[in-house]
C-alpha cells in the first residue's frame, strides 16, 4: 500500500536484547519520573476548605437588588424574560398600592418572580436587558439539589438581604466585588 | 377613466401618480415602506387631525411642474397636498433627518422614560419613532412637568405626562361619540388632557382613545399591568356585536383573554372593516368580553418582524392548537411518574388565578394565596 504521508515508520519487530527483558530500566526510569513530581507545585484544589478565586466576569446565581432604601428595584418590565435565550424567567406583575412605597420603589413591581435554574444557561443577558439595574448575576453558583422542585427560585431565593435591615447579610450577599 | 386628475409625484425619487387633493404623507403611504414620514398626531381616520407633532416634516425640492422652485422651509406632509411633478425628499434628505431628530428630543423632553412600567411599551409609536429617528442622549437637565392624577372613570388610565398632546382622542370622542367630556385644558405647559370637573368617559365608543393613543397617556384599566404586549398572543377574533364591527384583536396569555384592541393596520391605524369603514370596536367589546366563549377566533393575527410582538409567535398555527402528547403512545400507555409539573412548583401563570377576569390592575394579594397556604 502507497503511504499517504511520510510520517509512518515501520513496526520494529527485531527480538528484546536480554536487559530489555528484565525491563528493570523502563521500571526505574518510571519510578523516576513519578518521583520528580513529589518536588513539583501541586495543582489540586482542597474544595471545601480552600476555595478558587473566580474570575471577576463569573456570572453564577441570579441576585433581585435593593436600592439605597432598601426598596425592590424590579418592576416586572419583563425585559429580562424577553431576552432570556432559554426562556427560564417569567413573572407576575402587580400594582403597588398605598402602603407600600417602602417596599417597592415604583408604581409597578414583581408580585412574583421565577428564574428556572434548570433552563437557565447563566448567559446574563438578562443582566444586560435590565433597565433598572435590578437583576445580577453574583458569584456563586446555584447549590446541587436531590429534586428538580429545588430548582425553580422564586423571590425569596433570589432577593437581596435589605441594607437597612439586614445589613451585614446584605454586605455578604453583596459579595467583596461591590 | 375617471375624470379625476392624477397628479405625478415623486418621494425619494419614487413616482407615483394619486388623485388631486392627495397629501404628501398619503401619497408617500401609497409607495410604503421607509418612504412614508412617520406621523404621531395625524390619523387617517380622523378628520382634523395632523399638523401639530411635526414628525411627519419633509423637504420639497420642487414644488410643482409649473413652479419648480423648492419649498422654503420643510413642511408637514401630513397637511400639505401634493402637486404636479412635485419632487419629496424624504430619508434622502440631511435636513429632514436633523430635523426630525430634533422634533423627536422636543417630544421626549417632557415625556417620562417609564417605559419599563408603561403597558403600552412595545407597541407605542415614541418607543419607535425615537428608536428609528431620535438620538439616544438628551440635553435636558430640568425637572419633567407633573401633574394632578384625573381619574377618567373605571376603564381608561390616564398618565398625563406620558402625553404628547397630539389631540387625537380630542378627535375620537368629536367623531365617534355625541358628546365629548374631555378636552385639553390651559396652554403651553400646562396644557392636559382632563375632564372639565371630574366626569368619567363613558361612551359607548370613547374606547378607543386607547387605540387611537400614540403613546401611553391612555391605556386600558382591564389591562393595567397584567402582562407585557410581547408575552401575549394576539389573535384575529370577530363576536357578532350589535353596535360596533366585532372585529377584535385578542391578546392572550394560553386560553385566557387579557386584553381586547381594534386591529390595526402597517401605520397602527384601526383597520377597515370588509364594508370600508373603519373598524371602531364598542366597549362592551372591548372591556367586559374577556371569555374565550365570547368570540370566534380566526386565527394568529400577522406581526411585522421587525416588532417585539413577533418574539416567541411562530408561523402556522403553533399557539391556537395544542400539540398533541405523544409520551402515552410511545410509552405503551403508561404516564410519565418522573416528570415536574411546572404548576406545582412555579406561583407564576397559576391555573386558579383568572388575570384577564380581574378588573384594573392586579395587587400583591392577588398571586399571594397560595403562597401563604404553603
Amino acid at each position: 500500500m502507497q503511504a499517504l504521508t511520510n510520517k509512518a515508520q515501520a513496526v520494529n519487530r527485531k527480538p528484546m536484547t536480554f536487559l530489555e527483558r528484565l525491563y528493570l530500566i523502563n521500571i526505574i526510569k518510571g519510578m523516576m519520573i513519578t518521583f520528580s513530581h513529589m518536588f513539583k507545585k501541586q495543582p489540586t484544589i482542597r474544595y471545601p476548605e480552600e476555595k478558587r478565586e473566580f474570575s471577576p466576569v463569573f456570572r453564577g446565581l441570579h441576585v433581585l437588588n435593593r436600592d439605597e432604601e432598601g426598596r425592590e428595584r424590579c418592576t416586572a418590565c419583563g425585559l429580562c424574560a424577553v431576552a432570556c435565550p432559554a426562556e427560564a424567567i417569567t413573572m407576575e406583575a402587580a400594582e403597588r398600592v398605598e402602603g407600600e412605597e417602602g417596599l417597592y420603589r415604583e408604581e409597578k413591581y414583581a408580585a412574583k418572580y421565577e428564574i428556572n435554574m434548570l433552563r437557565c444557561i447563566f448567559c446574563g443577558l438578562c443582566e444586560d436587558a435590565c433597565p433598572k439595574d435590578a437583576i445580577y448575576l453574583s458569584e456563586t453558583f446555584a447549590p446541587a439539589n436531590f429534586t428538580r422542585k429545588g430548582f425553580i427560585y422564586g423571590k425569596p431565593d433570589l432577593l437581596i438581604p435589605n441594607p437597612l435591615t439586614e445589613a451585614s447579610a446584605f454586605a455578604e450577599a453583596k459579595g467583596v466585588e461591590a | 377613466m375617471s375624470e379625476q386628475t392624477l397628479f405625478k409625484v415623486t418621494v425619494d425619487g419614487i413616482t407615483i401618480e394619486v388623485p388631486a387633493g392627495t397629501t404628501i404623507l398619503q401619497a408617500a403611504r401609497q409607495i410604503g415602506g421607509e418612504v412614508a414620514p412617520p406621523a404621531m398626531c395625524y390619523y387617517s381616520k380622523l378628520k382634523g387631525s395632523g399638523g401639530k407633532c411635526r414628525t411627519c416634516l419633509v423637504e420639497v425640492s420642487k414644488g410643482s411642474e409649473k413652479d419648480p422652485r423648492p419649498m422654503p422651509k420643510l413642511v408637514a406632509s401630513c397637511r400639505t397636498t401634493v402637486m404636479d411633478g412635485m419632487e419629496v425628499k424624504n430619508i434622502t434628505s440631511e435636513k429632514v433627518v436633523d430635523a426630525r431628530a430634533g422634533v423627536v428630543e422636543f417630544l421626549l423632553l417632557n415625556h417620562p422614560l417609564d417605559c419599563p412600567i408603561c403597558d403600552q411599551a412595545g407597541e407605542c409609536h415614541l418607543q419607535d419613532l425615537s428608536f428609528d429617528h431620535g438620538k439616544s442622549k438628551t440635553r435636558f437637565e430640568f425637572q419633567k412637568r407633573t401633574f394632578k392624577k384625573h381619574d377618567l372613570g373605571e376603564n381608561i388610565q390616564l398618565h398625563m405626562t406620558r402625553c404628547i398632546l397630539c389631540y387625537r382622542c380630542v378627535f375620537t370622542a368629536d367623531q365617534l361619540t355625541n358628546k365629548r367630556v374631555h378636552g385639553i385644558l390651559d396652554r403651553g405647559d400646562h396644557a392636559e388632557i382632563a375632564t372639565h370637573i371630574e366626569k368619567s368617559l363613558d361612551n359607548e365608543f370613547i374606547g378607543n382613545v386607547i387605540d387611537v393613543c400614540p403613546v401611553g397617556a391612555l391605556t386600558d384599566k382591564t389591562f393595567r399591568f397584567k402582562n407585557r404586549v410581547w408575552f401575549l398572543k394576539p389573535m384575529d377574533a370577530h363576536r357578532d356585536c350589535p353596535t360596533c364591527s366585532g372585529r377584535v384583536t385578542l391578546w392572550n396569555r394560553g386560553d385566557e383573554v387579557y386584553r381586547v384592541t381594534a386591529r390595526k393596520d402597517e401605520w397602527g391605524e384601526i383597520e377597515d372593516t370588509p364594508e370600508g369603514n373603519p373598524g371602531w370596536i364598542c366597549n362592551t367589546c372591548r372591556f367586559d368580553k374577556k371569555e374565550a366563549t365570547d368570540w370566534v377566533i380566526e386565527g394568529p393575527r400577522a406581526i411585522s418582524r421587525a416588532s417585539v410582538i413577533s418574539q416567541g409567535h411562530y408561523e402556522g398555527n403553533v399557539g391556537t392548537t395544542l400539540p398533541t402528547e405523544t409520551f402515552k403512545a410511545v410509552n405503551g400507555g403508561r404516564t410519565p411518574h418522573l416528570l415536574m409539573d411546572i404548576h406545582d412548583e412555579s406561583e407564576v401563570n397559576q391555573p386558579n388565578i383568572h388575570l384577564g377576569q380581574i378588573n384594573g390592575a392586579s395587587h400583591g394579594n392577588t398571586f399571594n394565596n397560595k403562597t401563604e397556604n404553603a
